[in-house]
């Protein structure tokens, strides 16, 4: 195909940036499913702004796709950049710092004109005042090339210069030796409607190739082996899609079926749209009135049997709080899933953060413990979600499940889990009378379970079996209304020991590298592929690091102590001002350090693996 | 619920039994402890019998959906499999102490609260329906205490979402009799939102508001529905607050059912609450609920026989609007309702306008009949329309997936989309 020498390399990270009109995260997205038909370990980054068509030109319109693909264990989506596609003089502005020096700037120099240094407040052209010195800079005509290749096709002058992203793409997937054909069938059935579209892609696709092979300006191609993965058939899958599939498969296992009631809300709205495609799988969605009505109709279908589900990003987590009280009150089955968002209030809805674990523990009133599950990458979010529906139906309890929009948004290649290999999901409802008072039969609806504490599930429809539930305290065992002190007491003691009952559930923390050592960092969440990409390189140059990562934050695991004896110094890194730290220092009474960082964006592992040089000293 | 509420602070303090397993807990022990041990003791090991969702067969499934125009399928047959216990009879013979918890009712003495429970109740056998294949489900409240005293499957919830609670149930148990119990504060005030959209999706379900015009349970606030220049605890100058006239708002969203009836006219009150009930979709029933505590006497007007007669016209379909023992009526002067004295020789019962439902115009101009000093208040059946169910449309779309689609599983789902395999 080409003439070109190849360079082999271990891994690459490659980032596309350009106005939010500009198509870059289909870009991203493409050059993504190209790598994972390479058989590549990858990570992604989809960073965009809240707006969806933000003033063109600014530096607040830039939206990027940041993508680390190799041979290796591939666990962040990368701390420097190999490659930086920049289509105008902003998206090179807020991205030219990640790029490694000695890496490559590909611009679109049609861009680079004095509107646009005006737009993006630049004083003066980049491209000729010395600034890139340390950079390969690549420049192209990329509007003029668009224009030309396209000057037959019917498509107008906005249209075509909105499709000079495919040039790029062309261009990017030859200088990594990557397959063409994944995007040129995507093409072909998104545009199948649209033929000049479809036509217009695919030429330019095909012009971005031709001209990475004929132009001087590459010398040679890269060339990634492919990676030593487990076995077995993979597919590439987002957080969020994830997510939805962990659910569906628990409505699936469990014969239940799924009630998704939700409210549009950045980035959880991903989920809505994925389980709404979902309706021949017993998953019926219900896009309802506000975040309020969203948990509402999700107990409803709980107390009629379902495995009722919300979902909410930022502040609908407040909204739901109420709710949320409720179901732990009636003790139904819930599962709330929460895509974390840069905060307070409206924060920053398209950013990452950890900073809502504290709101799920505590925002509601009273004593109100329920168990919260994180899930930690992409492919995790699947089983997360599976748990947490499994969970709430034995435990009879809601759950919130944690992700963020990093891990929402990410991608990464999946091994497709086997159906059988999931945990078993077996149901009962109550049929049967379950007590007798004053020598006749009745139906207890809050006798607990022996093992987890868990009341029977009697839904509507069942004769016999006749109850009312409700906010109001209930009495042990009848569930009829109690004012009663010494009732109110161990009800609050059984609501917290049931969840700590859950612990039973819990595999034991496994350790990341040493066992034992100098520094334990203790993570939750999305930071998982940067915690142990540092304690790999911490590791390498010589040093004592182990890190565990726990699933479950509540109930806390009970076996975290013993594995915190093991080192002198323990250092929780997460993506807000210091909250699982909090927690675990009053849990265990250990000296727990913070690390912590809200920018909006997920922790370098060169941040943490600083960390961890500095605290050793 | 089975048992009498026993905990109430005047039974004393009892000290409850701890659940099986469970072990006191020691003040001095952290938490967590506790449980760990008692953990300890029962090891994890999934023990559950087979699942029974498939096999629990009562529940609609998706392409066997009843058709609009029904109520809940009632032959037992189709419901859900009889439990051990009070054992179900298939002739669907039912008397009001079938319906009625053993619960004691909580209101004040006097409340118009029972009215309602006791029509309710009584009206339940009539229906056709068993207990068990109906929900009541309330909001916050005085009212909202009600399905704590109908010995059917219930839920108190929060405060102003009871129609959130209910649209979850109905839409995933079709097959279920779905009662909605809401008051004034609850429904137009903190829910006024769930309340517009329950009216919107037209979900197939009985709303029984209950309008007091008065904060009850927080002891005496205005509330929504409070005339201007209500003088309560919150507002010693009077209240500047325009009230809600409920029947003009959920017509204004769509509602396919708006009745309006009394506490002290129980023989209306049922034949409306059945109207509602046979009525597929949501039936909403607005109750003129007498506070003997904190608005003693609001509807009395309407209510009392001195003036009863002068202050209300009862509308039903195909009558004339007459009033006032037949010596007043009403007609349509342009858009606006004109009252017709029928005794000073000018005008007849002919002349008063024959009422119908179907039209939501006269429904609006009815409704708007509201604290209008010299016309009587209207009480009956405003608007009545047929429209697909919320409910019923998305089992429709459901069914119309699986048919195009097949159902699907797991292993389609785990494998749908871009595979490679690593070998």
């Amino acid at each position: 195909m080409t003439s070109k020498s190849v360079e082999s390399r271990s891994e690459a990270t490659v980032l596309f940036a350009g106005d939010s009109g500009d198509g870059m995260q289909l870009t991203g997205t493409q050059f993504t499913m190209a790598t994972a038909h390479a058989m590549n370990d990858l990570a992604t980054l989809p960073d965009f702004p809240a707006e969806i068509r933000a003033p063109i030109g600014t530096t607040y319109g830039v939206s990027g796709f940041q993508l680390k693909f190799g041979s290796t264990n591939i666990r962040t989506p990368g701390d420097e950049v190999d490659l930086l596609v920049a289509m105008n003089p902003a998206a090179l502005k807020v991205n030219v710092d990640r790029v490694r020096v000695g890496g490559t700037i590909l611009v679109n120099s049609n861009a680079f004109d004095k509107r646009n240094f005006e737009l993006a407040k630049m004083d003066s052209n980049p491209l000729s005042d010395g600034s890139l010195d340390k950079y390969v800079v690549i420049q192209i005509e990329l509007t003029r090339l668009t224009r030309e290749a396209l000057a037959d096709s019917k498509l107008n002058q906005k249209e075509i210069d909105r499709s000079k992203n495919m040039f790029a793409l062309g261009l990017a997937l030859w200088m990594y030796s990557r397959p063409v054909q994944p995007a040129m069938d995507w093409i072909k059935k998104k545009f199948a409607k649209q033929p000049d579209i479809r036509d217009a892609n695919l030429h330019l696709l095909n012009k971005g190739i031709h001209y990475g092979e004929t132009t001087d300006a590459f010398a040679f191609q890269i060339e990634i082996e492919p990676a030593k993965l487990p076995t077995g058939k993979y597919r590439a899958i987002q957080g969020i899609e994830a997510l939805a599939m962990g659910l569906v498969a628990a409505g699936q296992k469990s014969g239940l079926g799924i009630f998704y009631g939700s409210y549009p809300i950045t980035p959880a709205s991903d989920l809505l749209h994925a389980l709404s495609r979902y309706k021949n799988y017993d998953v019926m969605t219900m896009q309802t009135e506000d975040e309020i009505a969203a948990i509402g109709t999700a107990i409803g279908a709980s107390f009629g049997g379902k495995i009722g589900v919300t979902g909410t990003s930022g502040p609908g987590l407040a909204l739901k709080t109420e709710g949320l009280g409720l179901a732990l009150m009636l003790e139904l089955p819930l599962v709330v899933v929460h895509v974390m968002r840069g905060g307070p209030s409206t924060g920053l809805p398209t950013k990452t953060e950890q900073s809502d674990l504290l709101q799920a523990l505590y925002s509601r009133n009273g004593d109100s413990p329920l168990p919260i599950l994180a899930a930690s990458t992409a492919g995790d979010c699947f089983e997360t979600a599976y748990e947490a529906c499994r969970i709430a139906v034995k435990y009879m309890t809601p759950v919130i499940v944690l992700a963020d929009g990093f891990l929402a948004n990410g991608a990464e290649p999946w091994l497709i889990p086997n159906p059988d290999d999931l945990a078993d999901f077996d149901v009962q409802f109550a049929r049967k009378k379950n007590g007798v008072i004053d020598g006749k039969e009745v139906y207890l609806p809050y006798k607990r379970d022996e093992k987890t504490l868990s009341r029977p599930w009697a839904i509507p429809g069942t004769t016999g079996l006749t109850h009312r539930i409700g906010g109001l305290e209930k009495e042990h065992e009848t569930g009829n209304v109690s004012y009663d002190g010494e009732n109110h007491q161990l009800m609050t003691d059984i609501r917290h020991d049931k969840v700590q009952r859950v612990n039973q559930e819990v595999k034991p923390l496994e350790i990341f590298g040493d066992q034992s050592g100098d520094v334990l960092l203790v993570g939750w969440g999305s930071t998982r592929g940067s915690i142990e990409a540092a304690v790999a390189r911490t590791r390498n140059a010589g040093h004592k690091v182990g890190a565990v990562h726990l699933r479950y934050v509540s109930p806390l695991p009970l076996d975290l102590p013993e594995i915190a004896g093991k080192f002198k110094k323990l250092i929780v890194p997460e993506l807000n001002n210091g909250q699982l730290v909090k927690l675990l220092r009053a849990e265990y009474l250990l000296p727990f350090e913070p690390f912590c960082k809200v920018k909006g964006q997920p922790f370098r592992a060169s941040e943490i693996e600083d960390k961890i040089l500095e605290e050793i000293g | 619920m089975t048992d009498k509420e026993k905990n109430t602070p005047e039974d004393g303090a009892r000290k409850p039994k701890l659940p099986p397993g469970m072990v006191p807990r020691s003040p001095k022990m952290p938490p967590g402890i506790a449980s760990k041990t008692a953990a300890a003791k029962t090891p994890a090991s999934a023990a559950s019998a087979s699942k029974t969702t498939s096999a629990s067969s009562g529940r609609t499934k998706p392409g066997t959906a009843k058709p609009p125009g029904k109520r809940p399928g009632l032959p037992p047959s189709k419901k859900m499999p009889p439990a051990g216990g009070d054992g179900a009879t298939s002739e669907l013979k039912y008397t009001r102490a079938d319906f009625s918890s053993d619960q004691d009712v909580r209101w004040c003495p006097g409340c118009g609260d029972y009215a309602v429970l006791a029509t309710t109740q009584r009206l339940m056998p009539e229906l056709g329906v068993r207990p068990e294949d109906t929900v009541f489900i309330s909001g916050i409240g005085c009212s909202s205490r009600f399905p704590y005293y109908m010995n059917t499957y219930g839920m108190h919830s929060i405060h102003g979402r009871a129609p959130a609670f209910a649209t979850g149930l109905k839409a995933s148990r079709p097959d279920l009799d779905v009662w909605v119990i809401t008051g004034d504060g609850d429904a137009l005030s903190i829910g006024g939102n769930h309340l517009i959209h329950l009216m919107r999706r037209n979900v197939n379900l009985q709303i029984l508001l209950f309008n007091n015009q008065i904060y009850g349970l927080t002891k005496g606030q205005y509330s929504p529905t409070s005339e201007v220049g209500k003088v309560t605890k919150s507002t010693p100058f009077g209240s500047v607050d325009h009230p809600f006239n409920p029947s003009a708002v959920v017509l204004g969203a769509d509602a396919t059912f708006v009745a309006r009836t009394m506490d002290r006219d129980p023989k209306h009150m049922k034949s409306i609450l059945m109207q509602a009930h046979a009525h597929t979709g949501t039936g909403f029933v607005e109750v003129y609920q007498n506070c003997n505590i904190f608005n003693d006497g609001a509807f009395f007007e309407y209510t009392e026989k001195t003036s009863k007669a002068e202050r209300t016209i009862f509308i039903e379909t195909g009558k004339p609007l007459v009033y006032e023992n037949g010596t007043k009526g009403l007609r349509l002067n342009g858009l606006e309702m004109e009252s017709l004295d029928l005794e000073s020789g000018n005008y007849s019962v002919d002349d008063c306008l024959v009422y119908d439902d179907a039209s939501r115009d006269l429904a609006g101009v009815m409704s708007r009949l509201f604290w209008k000093e010299n016309m009587p208040q209207p009480f009956g059946v405003f608007y009545r329309e047929e429209r697909d169910t919320y409910d019923q449309l998305l089992h429709d779309q459901v069914s119309d997936v699986l048919k195009k689609r097949g159902p699907g599983s797991i292993e389609d789902l785990l494998h749908s989309g871009d595979t490679w395999t690593i070998e």
